[in-house]
């Protein structure tokens, strides 16, 4: 199988609902996200921005009484079918998190490698998979020499890059990232920002952020969320300068949020 | 508005004395602590010798009664056995507990129980074992596992307990991390969460083995008080508490010099393990 461009899959959301215990987190929303897009999803916070994507490759429901409903189909293959195995939708969905999350007692190079031995895959060139991902993670020439050292002990904007690396390790179709440079400077935060630039050419991208400015620079398609609800999705460049939404109109322009 | 207010002399006294007091009850808890550590260290010295951790006790009644090596080796093949059945069990248990478990029915009747068993009395497990155990005659009547089996029920609560506190510390967000990476949850429990509290399962397990370690009274039902080294644990073994015990009660001064001389040694054991445990709990912070 030949890795290109064409790997990536689109994202389909159907009437998706989510709940923790009574609470109403995302209400009825539908919406696409395209293959080597990266689709933001702006929002104020508790909009029920990250608990979307978090439906997307079903972490939602570990959490003690949260649940979801409707769809999310994969091309074609709907996630939360009734044949389908909750841990391979996480292997095809990779995904990064707010804070960076290295392994504290592995060192890069394992930190890497976790993914490929947590899921038991066998007969990988392990060496070869940790190089490519963080090549692919923008990682490797600051770390090739120290492969042994601890995860921990890279920066926090590094740390977040170990993280991705670990991510594409496990060769994911589609990538969310939940608010990702939320916890690093501006120099990593643009670091993070240009290598989702390059990941786009091979995978789907969601990308949740409370920082506007952030998605007007990565994101092809921007979706507005308020309330649970999805107010509209349209390409970024309209969200910011004409939404048709009035509310949207507001929230990007500073009057609440 | 606000006006610096030179400290009043009523206040100043007060808080003088409040000290005083305070350092004086200090003192009070800590003097007895001292006053042992002096004892054990005046008398037990006096017993050690060369020959001391090298025989064992004759049972002669004139000359010299022997050491403790029986007593030494017997105490070390115990809590040894003893440390095998209680801490892969407990830390099982803990695992379930938090990983599993978690605030269900099923746990927290297992966490009620547990709490329950901390609180027994020593004693108590060593008749458990005795009457389960020695008087059905599984295996011969007094024997060593026994002994370990009485200790590591005595163990179990103490490891599990302080092995819940340590998983419960592991940050979520590295299970979530291992779970999003496609990991099913045993493998995140052994190869992430186990991993990451290995330094505190340690330093519990190791306080837990220094409580058992100096316990009698299971011992006493179970694996009896004999003379002779043995490394059958399937017969009448020596240990350290035991060994105190039967020598204090003598009315014979070297029989008492060598029960001070075996309560040092077993407080130095176990002041190695203790400090061990700390080591280990430090350097896991530095890391």
């Amino acid at each position: 199988m030949t890795e290109v461009a064409t790997k990536a899959k689109r994202v389909t959301l159907g009437g998706l609902n989510a709940y923790y215990g009574d609470s109403h987190a995302v209400k009825g929303v539908d919406l696409e996200f395209a293959p080597n897009q990266v689709t933001a999803i702006i929002g104020p916070s508790g909009c029920g921005k990250s608990t979307l994507v978090r439906c997307v490759n079903r972490m939602h429901e570990e959490l003690p009484g949260a649940r979801a409903t409707g769809s999310v189909r994969l091309d074609e293959l709907d996630v939360y079918g009734p044949s389908i195995d909750v841990v391979s939708v996480r292997r095809t969905i990779g995904m990064v998190f707010q804070r960076p999350n290295p392994f504290p007692t592995m060192s890069i190079f394992d930190n890497v490698a976790a993914g490929l031995r947590l899921t038991g895959t066998r007969g990988v060139k392990l060496r070869e998979r940790v190089e490519r991902s963080l090549i692919g993670a923008g990682l490797w020439e600051e770390v090739k020499d120290r492969l042994d050292a601890p995860g921990i002990s890279l920066s926090g904007g590094q740390q977040q890059r170990l993280c991705i690396a670990r991510t594409l390790a496990v060769e994911p179709e589609v990538i969310l990232m939940d608010e990702p440079a939320s916890a690093l400077d501006p120099i990593a935060t643009l670091r993070i920002e240009e290598l989702v630039e390059e990941l786009k050419q091979r995978y789907t991208i969601v990308i949740v952020t409370h920082n506007m400015q952030q998605a007007a620079r990565v994101a092809d398609k921007t979706a507005f969320m308020l309330s649970g609800e999805l107010v509209e999705i349209d390409s970024t460049e309209r969200i910011f300068t004409t939404p048709s939404d009035s509310r949207t109109e507001e929230y990007v322009t500073g009057k609440f949020g | 508005m606000s006006e610096l207010i030179h400290l009043s002399a009523v206040r100043r006294r007060r808080d003088m004395l409040m000290r005083g007091l305070l350092a004086a009850a200090t003192a009070l808890a800590v003097l007895p602590l001292a006053l042992i550590l002096y004892l054990l260290l005046k008398k037990g010295l006096g017993a050690w010798g060369a020959s001391f951790f090298t025989t064992d006790p004759n049972g002669n009644f004139l000359g010299d009664p022997g050491g403790i090596k029986s007593a030494i080796l017997g105490t070390l093949e115990i809590v040894g056995l003893a440390t095998v059945i209680a801490v892969p069990l407990g830390i099982a248990v803990a695992l379930y507990l938090v990983e599993i478990g978690r605030q269900g029915r099923f746990a927290g009747a297992v966490r009620y129980f547990v709490d329950v068993m901390t609180g027994v009395p020593s004693v108590v497990f060593g008749l458990f074992v005795y009457i389960t155990l020695v008087l059905t005659g599984v295996g011969g009547g007094f024997a060593g596992w026994k002994g370990s089996v009485a200790l590591g029920l005595l163990m179990l609560p103490i490891v599990t307990r302080s092995a819940e506190v340590v998983l419960l510390l592991v940050p979520d967000s590295l299970r979530e991390a291992a779970i999003a990476l496609g990991a099913p949850r045993w493998r995140v429990a052994l190869r992430v969460v186990l991993p990451t509290a290995l330094p505190g399962l340690v330093t519990g397990s190791l306080l837990a083995i220094a409580r058992g370690a100096g316990e009698t009274a299971p011992l006493l039902f179970t694996a009896a008080i004999v003379q002779g080294t043995s490394f059958n644990l399937g017969q009448r073994m020596n240990s350290l508490p035991a060994q105190i015990f039967n020598d204090v009660g003598q009315a014979q001064d070297r029989l008492v010099a060598r029960a001070w001389g075996a309560a040092l040694t077993l407080v130095l054991m176990i002041l190695v393990l203790t400090l061990t445990a700390r080591l280990a709990a430090r350097r896991s912070r530095l890391a």
